[in-house]
């Protein structure tokens, strides 16, 4: 050890006083980086312990004030003070169950498609591409949505929508109304494409855990493609998809730009997916800063708060999944 | 005949799937690469010299994005100056000093989540902790805001890239007698530098185009800003403002900025990329 010092050109090595002293300030550096780096991993821990608490405490004065009834409440009026969070919450978990509608199966397509089915050069060209737009900032998906995906859908797809579906009872509710191109379905499909690539690149990582062995033993047995993605590789791979999946579905309900743009802030359950809504996160980020009055920024605390207990179950189990397919990888 | 008959449905069956395989990933690949041509066509569209040497100018006049583009670089790189340290010795202790403890298991599985948490409550958060008590508005408080999110980035991408080292190099190092210390910061680090430098480009990527943790925490300003006690300008709040508002050189302004960041946060991943292949055939 005493060489070590010596090369660095720190200290001369003269004798065993030397020696001993540059022995233990060598110590003192290996307590002191050792408990920097212990206390930055606890402060991991404390970040998230600081943002419940942070919440819990800003949304107190909105808890005493309306109860369990927040949640179950439609009212949202900042002139009689009465705030309720039942459209936000509705809007939220209408827009992402949209956006896994459309995104889980075309995204495992993708998966599929690079893993099974691509052509070698066509391959890595294409999964470096999906990454590539898996960091894509969400605002860049928002502006598109309003300036040109809004308007296409209400000029050609929604009045198409209104026609087909209005005479059949039960649909026609669901389709109803004119068509505003803003609004529930448009920011479910502008989320949808949000996710693709994250469900995408996860899925094919996952699928990529599949031992060939066993995709080669089916293929040796005459198993089809289809035979081999539907019975050998989405069974081994089951746990990792669902993760992808739920990851996906946390980063959909946690969503605020991509929505914002598109929603059409309607402080209303509609029957209709093609009226105007809102979601948690579209409503915090359009009046958490004109708030005025401390129950009104309470209130817009205590959506956040629901927001976050939300996305944490739902990620917490996104990442047991992984995990449990991580293991299986390892091994 | 039976027999046939099973082979010719399985047979159709696959090429159903298989057709439907592709079909997903043109359709999903279509969409995407409408995005981008959109943003491409209209931002460039937009573009000019002005957008780079004005500030965000009043309603319904021409200008550029100057104070934006400023404001951003400031809050960004101050972020990954707080958040990067941070990330990097909690990473450090995942993957060294606490390998295999439960305390490392539990940071990590928080970390992953504080990874994908919603920024919008990380934005609630630091209004909370730095805004409300401040009493105002601050370019310093959306700095911290874009730090909380460097860090479970930087956090992953250290302990991933240290966990890549070969324990063989570190076992030399405690066989000639260094401790611990030693071992991680002239060798462990040295041997993962380029995947390490890969997690701060792709922190920075991350960070770049943040829009919902700044709107109550840096807000906005109209005017070139450099002190950080003032509300803060940035691109994406910008892009934000302008975009839903009524004024067409306002919206062509967003289309600008939409592109600014993309491009940016487009170039800072190649890059990352290319570091991070580049070691991984070394």
């Amino acid at each position: 050890m005493a060489d070590v010092v010596v090369e660095s050109g720190r200290l001369s090595y003269t004798g065993t006083g030397e020696r001993a002293r540059a022995l233990r300030s060598l110590r003192l550096r290996d307590v002191v980086f050792h408990g920097l780096t212990l206390s930055a991993a606890v402060g991991v821990l404390i970040l998230l312990g600081g943002v419940i608490l942070a919440l819990i405490l800003g949304s107190i004065p909105s808890i005493k004030a309306f109860g369990f009834g927040f949640i179950t409440s439609q009212t949202w009026n900042p002139v009689t003070d009465q705030y309720g969070a039942l459209p936000s919450i509705y809007g939220t978990l209408v827009t992402s169950a949209i956006a896994m509608i459309f995104a889980v199966p075309v995204g495992l397509g993708i998966a599929i498609f690079l893993t099974e089915l691509s052509p070698p050069k066509l391959k890595r060209p294409i999964g470096i591409a999906v990454e590539l737009l898996a960091g894509i900032p969400s605002i860049i998906y928002g502006i598109w949505g309003l300036f040109i995906f809004a308007p296409f859908l209400q000029d050609h797809v929604e009045p198409a929508l209104i026609n087909v579906f209005g005479p059949i009872p039960g649909l026609s509710t669901l389709f109803a109304g004119p068509p505003y191109g803003i609004g529930v379905l448009t920011s479910g499909i502008v989320l949808a494409i949000m996710v693709l690539p994250y469900i995408s690149s996860i899925s094919r990582d996952v699928f990529e855990t599949v031992p060939p062995v066993l995709k080669e033993a089916a293929y040796g047995v005459g198993c089809t493609t289809s035979e081999v993605v539907t019975k050998v590789v989405i069974p081994y791979s089951r746990a990792g998809v669902i993760g992808g999946a739920m990851l996906a579905l946390g980063r959909a309900l946690g969503e605020t730009m991509a929505v914002t743009f598109v929603i059409g802030n309607a402080d209303r359950i509609s029957g209709s997916l093609l009226a105007p809504g809102t979601t948690i996160s579209a409503k915090i980020a359009n009046e958490f800063t004109e708030a005025v009055g401390d129950l009104y920024t309470s209130s817009l605390i205590e959506l956040g708060l629901i927001l976050f207990v939300i996305t944490f179950i739902v990620l917490a189990i996104a990442r047991y999944m992984l995990m449990r397919i991580e293991r299986k990888g390892r091994v | 005949m039976r027999g046939m008959n099973i082979y010719n449905a399985r047979r159709r069956s696959n090429t159903v799937s298989v057709v439907l395989y592709y079909s997903a990933a043109i359709f999903g690949i279509a969409w995407l690469v409408l995005i981008l041509f959109a943003l491409l066509r209209e931002g460039f569209g937009s573009l000019s010299l002005a957008v780079f040497t004005q500030s965000t100018p009043p309603p319904g006049s021409a200008g550029g994005l100057l104070n934006a583009i400023v404001g951003s670089l400031i809050m960004t790189g101050l972020g990954v100056l707080i958040g990067a340290p941070i990330g990097l010795l909690a990473g450090t202790y995942l993957a060294e000093y606490g390998r295999g403890t439960p305390l490392a298991s539990i940071v990590r599985f928080i970390n992953d989540i504080l990874l994908s948490a919603p920024s919008i409550v990380i934005g609630l958060f630091i209004y909370e902790i730095m805004v409300a008590p401040m009493g105002h508005f601050s370019g310093i408080a959306g700095a911290v805001a874009l730090a909380v999110i460097v860090v479970p980035v930087v956090v992953r991408t250290t302990e991933d890239m240290l966990t890549l080292v070969p324990g063989a190099l570190r076992e030399a190092g405690s066989a000639l007698g260094m401790p611990r210390a030693l071992v991680i910061n002239r060798i462990a680090y040295r041997a993962a530098k380029a995947g390490l430098i890969t997690g701060m480009l792709l922190a920075v990527a991350r960070i770049s185009g943040e829009t919902a943790p700044l709107l109550f925490t840096a807000l906005n300003n109209q005017f070139f800003q450099a002190n950080l006690n003032e509300p803060m300008p940035s691109l994406p709040v910008v892009i934000f403002q302008f975009a839903l508002s009524p004024y067409k050189d306002w919206q062509k302004l967003a289309w600008a900025g939409a592109l600014l960041i993309t491009l940016a946060v487009l170039a800072l991943s190649i890059m990352a990329r290319v570091l991070g292949s580049r070691k991984a055939t070394q």
